[in-house]
C-alpha cells in the first residue's frame, strides 16, 4: 500500500500524555498520540500491554486519571471528562467493534442496526430500515435481516456488529481484536470488510494480531508493551526494521511463519 | 433356485430380556404395589370413619357453621353454611397473596437494585436487609410483628389519631375513613376503565408515529394521566362528594369508617419484608447474569443509561428473572397459610375450624389440596407458556 | 506522526502511583460514596437513617436494658429491653422440658448432628465412610435422646439383607466369586431370619442399650428437636428424592406420570397443610390400635414434603450432565443400577451440593411449622418462655433472641455453600 500523504489531514483524536491506573497497577504510562483524519493505525501487543485499555478510553468505556483526550468532529474540539454531555457527543461519532460482538441476542439483526438511530438519532423507522439494509448489502448477508443472532455464525455476527456501528455513520471507527474469537475460516470475511471500509477512507484504530491486514491497510503500526508506546511507524519500515529490542521480540514469536 | 427371503429374519429374544416386556413388568409391579399400599390405605381409613362415627361425603358444607370469623370483606354470620365460611376463607387467602405479591415485587426490585448501587452504603445496607430475612423463619417474623403491634400499640382510648382525628391507630388496627357509597362511584369506575382503554390506545399510537416520523412521545405519562385524570374529571362533574364514613370512638371500641386489623396487618408485613429479601436476590442475579459486553454495547452506540437499561438490559434479565420470580410468588401464596398462627382467618385456619367441629378430616383436607393445587397449577402452565415464547431463537 | 519514536529499555524507575485523590481512604470514599451529587445524597440520608435506627436500638438494647433482675417488674422500671428474662429462661428456650440436669444430653445430640451433617458434605466422605458417620452418629444422638432404646434384631437381619442385594446388583459384573458369594450369603441370611421370624419361630429379641434415664418424645423440646425433624428429614428425604428424580426421568410412562403427579402434588400445597393431614389423618390410614408417636408423625410429613423439593433440584443435576456420560455408561455395558450408581449420581449431586445446603437452610427454618402442631421446637419453647406470667410483655427480646439463634445457623450455613460452591468450581475451572 503506497504512503499516503496525510499531512494536510485534520487531527482528529489527540491524545496528551494519558495515563491510567486500575488500583496501583499503572496499566496507561504517559500515552502520546495523534491520529489524523481517514488514517488507520493497528496497534499490536502482547496481552497485558494496555492497548485495549487505551482505545476504550477513546470512546469512554473506561476512564483515565491524567493527561488529555480530545476527539475533533467537524472542527469542534470535544475533551473526553466526566461531564455527560460530551461523551454522548463523542460517541455519536465513535463506533466500536468487539471482540464477542456483543450483539442484541433479544433483536432481530435489522433491530439491532436500527435500534440507536431510532432512539438516539429519532430517525421515522422506513428511514431506520433502508440504511441498515444498505448496510448489511455492504457487509454482504442481507438475507439475515429477519434472523437472530444466535442463529448466524461467528463470522457473520462479527460483519453485524461492524454494519451495527455503522449505521450511527461515525467519523471514527475503534476494533478491539475484531477477529481473536472467530474460527480461522471466518476471518478473512470480517477482514474483508474491513478493508473495503478502510479503502473508503474511514479512520480506523484497530488492536490486532492480524500483522497481514496491519501490511496491506495500516498507515502506521504501534507496538504497545507494558502500558506504553514503544514503537510506532509505517508498516514497511516496522516489519522490515524495528528498531527496539522488545519489538523485534514480539514480532519473532508472531511472525515464525 | 432362487431363494425368497422374506426380509432379515427378526432375532428372537427371550421375553425376559426383551426391554419392551421388562419395562411394563416393572411398570406393572410398581403401579400394582402402588395400588395395594393405597387400598390398604383407603380400607383402614374407612374402618376407622366407620368406627369412630364420623361422617364421609361433602353434605356437611350445606349445614350451618356455628362460627366467627372476624375478618370478612364479604358478609359473614355464624349462621351461614359452612361452604360460605370456606369461602370467605379463600377470599381471605386470595386478598393476602394478591397484595403481598404486588407489594413484594415493588420493594425487592428496589432492594435489588440497591444492592447493586455504586453507592457502598446503599449496597451493603441492602445486602444486611437481604441476609437478616432470609436466615430468619417467617413464623417468628410475624409472631414478632403482631406481638409488637398488639402490645406495644395503645388501646382503642388511647389510639393515636392522625389528620385531625380521622385516622386512629390502635392495637385494634388501623382505623381510617371511607367515602359513603354514591352514584357517582360508579361512574368513576367507568371512567377508570376508559382511562385504561386510553392509555392502552395512546400508546399505540405513539409507537406508530414514532415509527413514521422518528419524534418518541411521552405515552407513559399521558397514559397514567388518563387514568388518574378521567375519574377524577366524572367526580368533579358529580359534584364532588366528599361524605366520608369517619371513625369514632365509641365505648370501647371505634365505629364507623374502616378497619385494616392487626392480624392482616402483621401477616401482610411479614410476608411482605421476607419474601423482598427473596425478590431482591432474584433480581440482582438476573441484572448479574447480563454479559458485561451488552451494556457496553449498547453505551458505545450511543444509548442513554435509561434507554439502554430499557431497551437492552431488562427485557435480558427478565428473562432470568421470570420462573424463580413466579416460584416466590407460589411461596406467599403458600405462606399465607401461617396465618393460622396469628389468627388471620385464611383458608388453612378455616377449614381447621370445620374439620374440629365435623370430624371430616379427609374431605376437609381435600379442599385444601384442591385450592392450593389450582393455585400452583395456574402459575406453572403461565410459566412454562411465558418461557416457550421468550426462548430466544438459537441455531 | 510517521516516525518511529523509542522508548527506553524496561524502565527501571520507581512506579508511578495514581494521584493521591483517587487512592486511599478518600480515593475509596470519593469512588464509593460521593462519586455524584445524587451519590453524595444517598449517602448522607443512609448514614442519617443508620445512626437513627442505631441510636434507638442501641439505647433500647444497651443502655437502658435490665441484665438481670428477679421478675418482669423489675424490668418494667426502665424502658430498655429486659435481657434478665434471657438469662432467666435460656435453659428453657434451648432444651424444652428435658430433665434440667441432663441439658447436657441434648446438647451432645446436638453438637453430634452438626458434626454428621458437615462430614457429609466433604466429598471426601461420599463412599462407605457416609454410612459409617450417620450410622455412628444416629446411635449416639438417639441414646442420648431417649436415655434407653432398643434394636430390634429383626432390623439387623433386614439391613443385612438390603446390604447383601444392593451389594450383589451392583458388584456383580465386577467382584470376584468370593465376594459374591459373601453377597449372595449376606442376603440369604437377611431373608432367612426374616422369613422365619413371620412364621413365628423365632422370638422378637431385642438389644438393649440403656445408659441413661429415659426420656420420652414428649419431653423432648427446643433445639434438639428442631435439629432432628431437619436433619433426619433431609437424610431420609434424600434417597427417596433422588429415586424420585430419577423416576421422572424414567422413559417407563407410568413411571414418570406417577413421580411427576406425587411431586407438583406436594410442592403445590403448603407444608402447613402436610402437617395437619400428618397429625390428623396418618391415625385414620391406619389400623386401629397403632398409635403414631406424635413427633414421628411430623417427621413423616417433613421427609414426604422435604423428597419433592430435593427431586426437583436432583433433577436439575441430572438435567446438567451432558447425554455423552449416559452414552459412555452404556457403550462400557454397565445396567441401569451400576450406570446410576458410578457414573450419573455422583457427577449430578456433587452440582447440587449448593442447592441442596440452601435447601436445608429452608427446612431449619419450616421446623418452625411444627408450633402449629403442638410439637416443641425451638420457636415453640421461645414462645412458650412468653407465657410465664412472672415475665410477661417482653416479647421483643425472647423473639430477637430467638432470631439471633436461627440467624447465626442458618448464615453460617450459607456461608458454608458459598465456600463449598467455590471449592467445587475450582476443580471445573482452568
Amino acid at each position: 500500500m503506497a504512503v499516503r500523504d496525510l499531512n494536510g489531514a485534520p487531527t482528529v483524536i489527540d491524545l496528551d500524555q494519558v495515563n491510567k491506573w486500575f488500583g496501583q497497577f499503572h496499566v496507561l504510562t504517559d500515552i502520546n498520540l495523534q491520529v489524523k483524519q481517514s488514517e488507520k493505525i493497528v496497534i499490536c501487543g502482547p496481552s497485558g500491554s494496555g492497548k485495549s485499555t487505551l482505545i476504550r478510553c477513546i470512546n469512554r468505556l473506561e476512564e483515565h486519571q491524567a493527561g488529555s483526550i480530545i476527539v475533533s468532529v467537524d472542527g469542534k474540539r470535544i475533551e473526553l471528562t466526566n461531564d455527560v454531555k460530551n461523551v454522548e457527543a463523542i460517541r455519536k461519532e465513535v463506533g466500536m467493534v468487539f471482540q464477542s460482538f456483543n450483539l442484541f441476542p433479544h433483536l432481530t439483526i435489522l433491530d439491532n442496526l436500527t435500534l440507536a438511530p431510532i432512539w438516539v438519532k429519532k430517525m421515522p423507522k422506513k428511514e431506520a430500515d433502508d440504511i441498515a439494509m444498505s448496510l448489511l448489502k455492504r457487509v454482504r448477508i442481507p438475507e439475515q435481516a429477519l434472523k437472530y443472532p444466535g442463529q448466524l455464525s461467528g463470522g457473520q455476527q462479527q460483519r453485524v456488529a461492524i454494519a451495527r456501528a455503522l449505521c450511527m455513520r461515525p467519523q471514527i471507527m475503534l476494533f478491539d481484536e475484531p477477529t481473536s474469537a472467530l474460527d480461522p475460516e471466518m476471518v478473512k470475511e470480517v477482514l474483508d470488510v474491513m478493508i473495503e471500509l478502510a479503502n473508503e477512507g474511514m479512520t480506523m484504530l484497530v488492536v490486532t494480531h492480524e500483522m497481514g491486514f496491519a501490511r496491506s491497510v495500516a498507515d502506521r503500526v504501534i507496538f504497545m508493551d507494558r502500558g506504553e508506546i514503544v514503537e510506532q511507524a509505517p508498516p514497511k519500515e516496522f516489519f522490515a526494521n524495528p528498531r527496539n529490542e522488545r519489538t523485534r521480540m514480539f514480532l519473532s514469536q508472531i511472525l515464525h511463519h | 433356485m432362487a431363494i425368497a427371503h422374506a426380509g432379515p429374519a427378526k432375532a428372537r429374544v427371550a421375553p425376559w430380556n426383551d426391554p419392551f416386556i421388562r419395562g411394563w413388568f416393572f411398570q406393572i409391579v410398581v403401579i400394582g404395589a402402588v395400588t395395594l399400599l393405597a387400598w390398604y390405605l383407603v380400607s383402614n381409613t374407612l374402618e376407622n370413619l366407620e368406627r369412630q362415627k364420623i361422617a364421609t361425603g361433602f353434605d356437611y358444607l350445606n349445614r350451618e357453621a356455628g362460627f366467627e370469623i372476624g375478618d370478612t370483606i364479604i358478609p359473614y354470620s355464624p349462621a351461614d353454611t359452612y361452604a360460605r365460611a370456606i369461602l370467605v376463607g379463600v377470599i381471605n387467602t386470595l386478598r393476602i397473596a394478591v397484595i403481598g405479591i404486588l407489594l413484594a415485587t415493588i420493594l425487592g426490585t428496589l432492594i435489588g437494585v440497591g444492592r447493586l448501587s455504586p453507592n457502598w452504603l446503599l449496597a451493603k445496607l441492602c445486602e444486611w436487609y437481604v441476609e437478616l430475612f432470609r436466615n430468619v423463619p417467617l413464623l417468628l417474623w410475624l409472631f414478632l410483628i403482631y406481638k409488637v403491634i398488639s402490645e406495644a400499640f395503645p388501646g382503642p382510648r388511647q389510639a393515636i389519631s392522625v389528620l385531625w382525628d380521622t385516622i386512629f391507630l390502635s392495637n385494634r388496627g388501623l382505623y381510617f375513613p371511607v367515602p359513603f357509597a354514591h352514584d357517582v362511584h360508579g361512574w368513576m369506575g367507568v371512567g377508570l376503565l376508559a382511562g385504561i382503554v386510553a392509555a392502552w390506545v395512546i400508546g399505540r399510537w405513539a409507537k406508530a408515529r414514532q415509527a413514521r416520523t422518528g419524534q418518541p412521545f411521552p405515552s407513559i405519562r399521558a397514559g397514567a394521566g388518563a387514568i388518574i385524570g378521567l375519574p377524577l374529571l366524572i367526580w368533579l362533574f358529580g359534584g364532588a362528594p366528599l361524605d366520608f364514613s369517619v371513625p369514632a370512638l365509641k365505648g370501647f371500641n371505634f365505629e364507623g369508617g374502616t378497619v385494616i386489623q392487626p392480624e392482616f396487618t402483621a401477616l401482610l408485613v411479614g410476608l411482605v419484608l421476607y419474601t423482598s429479601a427473596f425478590v431482591a436476590e432474584i433480581v440482582r442475579s438476573g441484572i448479574l447474569a447480563l454479559h458485561k459486553g451488552q451494556s457496553e454495547a449498547a453505551y458505545s452506540v450511543g444509548l442513554s443509561r435509561g434507554q439502554a437499561m430499557r431497551l437492552v438490559l431488562l427485557p435480558q434479565a427478565l428473562r432470568v428473572i421470570v420462573p424463580p420470580m413466579t416460584s416466590q410468588y407460589l411461596n406467599i401464596t403458600k405462606n399465607s397459610s401461617l396465618a393460622i398462627a396469628i389468627g388471620y382467618p385464611d383458608l388453612v385456619a378455616s377449614i381447621n375450624v370445620t374439620i374440629n367441629q365435623t370430624g371430616q378430616a379427609v374431605e376437609n383436607v381435600l379442599i385444601i389440596m384442591a385450592a392450593y393445587l389450582s393455585v400452583s397449577l395456574s402459575i406453572s402452565l403461565f410459566m412454562n407458556w411465558y418461557n416457550r415464547r421468550i426462548a430466544m431463537k438459537e441455531r | 506522526m510517521s516516525q518511529a519514536t523509542e522508548a527506553g529499555p524496561a524502565t527501571t524507575q520507581p512506579a508511578r502511583l495514581p494521584p493521591t485523590l483517587d487512592t486511599g481512604a478518600i480515593g475509596w470514599m470519593r469512588k464509593n460514596l460521593f462519586s455524584s451529587v445524587g451519590n453524595s445524597i444517598t449517602t448522607i440520608l443512609v448514614v442519617a437513617f443508620i445512626v437513627w435506627i442505631l441510636s434507638w436500638f442501641v439505647d433500647w438494647a444497651l443502655l437502658q436494658a435490665t441484665f438481670q433482675a428477679e421478675s418482669g417488674k423489675d424490668c418494667a422500671k426502665s424502658h430498655g429491653a429486659c435481657w434478665a428474662l434471657i438469662g432467666e429462661k435460656y435453659r428453657y428456650i434451648f432444651f424444652g422440658s428435658f430433665p434440667y440436669e441432663q441439658h447436657w444430653r441434648p446438647l451432645f445430640a446436638i453438637i453430634t448432628m452438626i458434626a454428621m451433617l458437615l462430614l457429609s458434605s466433604d466429598r471426601r466422605m461420599w463412599n462407605w465412610r457416609l454410612a459409617i458417620i450417620w450410622t455412628v452418629g444416629s446411635f449416639i444422638t438417639f441414646v442420648l435422646m431417649f436415655g434407653e432404646i432398643f434394636i430390634p434384631v429383626t432390623l439387623i437381619f433386614v439391613l443385612a439383607l438390603i446390604a447383601g442385594l444392593a451389594g450383589y446388583l451392583i458388584r456383580r459384573k465386577v467382584a470376584e466369586s468370593g465376594e459374591r458369594i459373601a453377597y449372595v450369603a449376606l442376603a440369604g441370611l437377611g431373608i432367612a431370619y426374616v422369613l422365619l421370624r413371620l412364621i413365628g419361630v423365632l422370638p422378637s429379641v431385642s438389644i438393649p442399650v440403656t445408659p441413661f434415664s429415659y426420656v420420652e418424645t414428649g419431653n423432648w423440646g427446643g433445639l434438639a428437636v428442631t435439629m432432628i425433624v431437619a436433619t433426619y428429614g433431609l437424610a431420609a428425604a434424600f434417597p427417596y428424592g433422588i429415586l424420585l428424580a430419577l423416576g421422572r426421568r424414567s422413559k417407563l410412562p407410568l413411571i414418570r406420570g406417577l413421580c411427576i403427579g406425587f411431586i407438583e402434588l406436594i410442592r403445590g400445597v403448603p407444608l402447613i397443610s402436610l402437617l395437619i393431614m400428618a397429625s390428623v389423618m396418618l391415625p385414620l390410614f391406619l389400623p386401629a390400635g397403632m398409635n403414631f408417636d406424635k413427633l414421628l408423625r411430623a417427621q413423616v410429613a417433613v421427609i414426604l414434603f422435604a423428597g419433592a423439593y430435593i427431586a426437583e433440584i436432583v433433577r436439575g443435576g441430572l438435567q446438567s450432565l451432558p447425554k455423552g456420560q449416559f452414552e459412555a455408561a452404556d457403550a462400557m455395558g454397565l445396567n441401569y443400577a451400576q450406570k446410576t450408581a458410578f457414573i450419573v449420581l455422583p457427577q449430578a449431586l456433587r452440582v447440587v451440593i449448593p442447592p441442596l445446603i440452601n435447601t436445608f437452610i429452608g427446612f431449619f427454618k419450616d421446623t418452625s411449622l411444627l408450633l402449629i402442631i403442638g410439637i416443641f421446637d425451638f420457636l415453640s419453647t421461645a414462645n412458650q418462655a412468653l407465657v410465664d406470667p412472672v415475665w410477661t410483655g417482653y416479647p421483643g427480646e425472647v423473639y430477637l433472641f430467638a432470631a439471633a439463634v436461627y440467624f447465626c445457623f442458618c448464615y453460617s450455613m450459607s456461608r458454608y455453600s458459598k465456600y463449598l460452591e467455590r471449592e467445587l468450581n475450582k476443580g471445573t475451572q482452568r
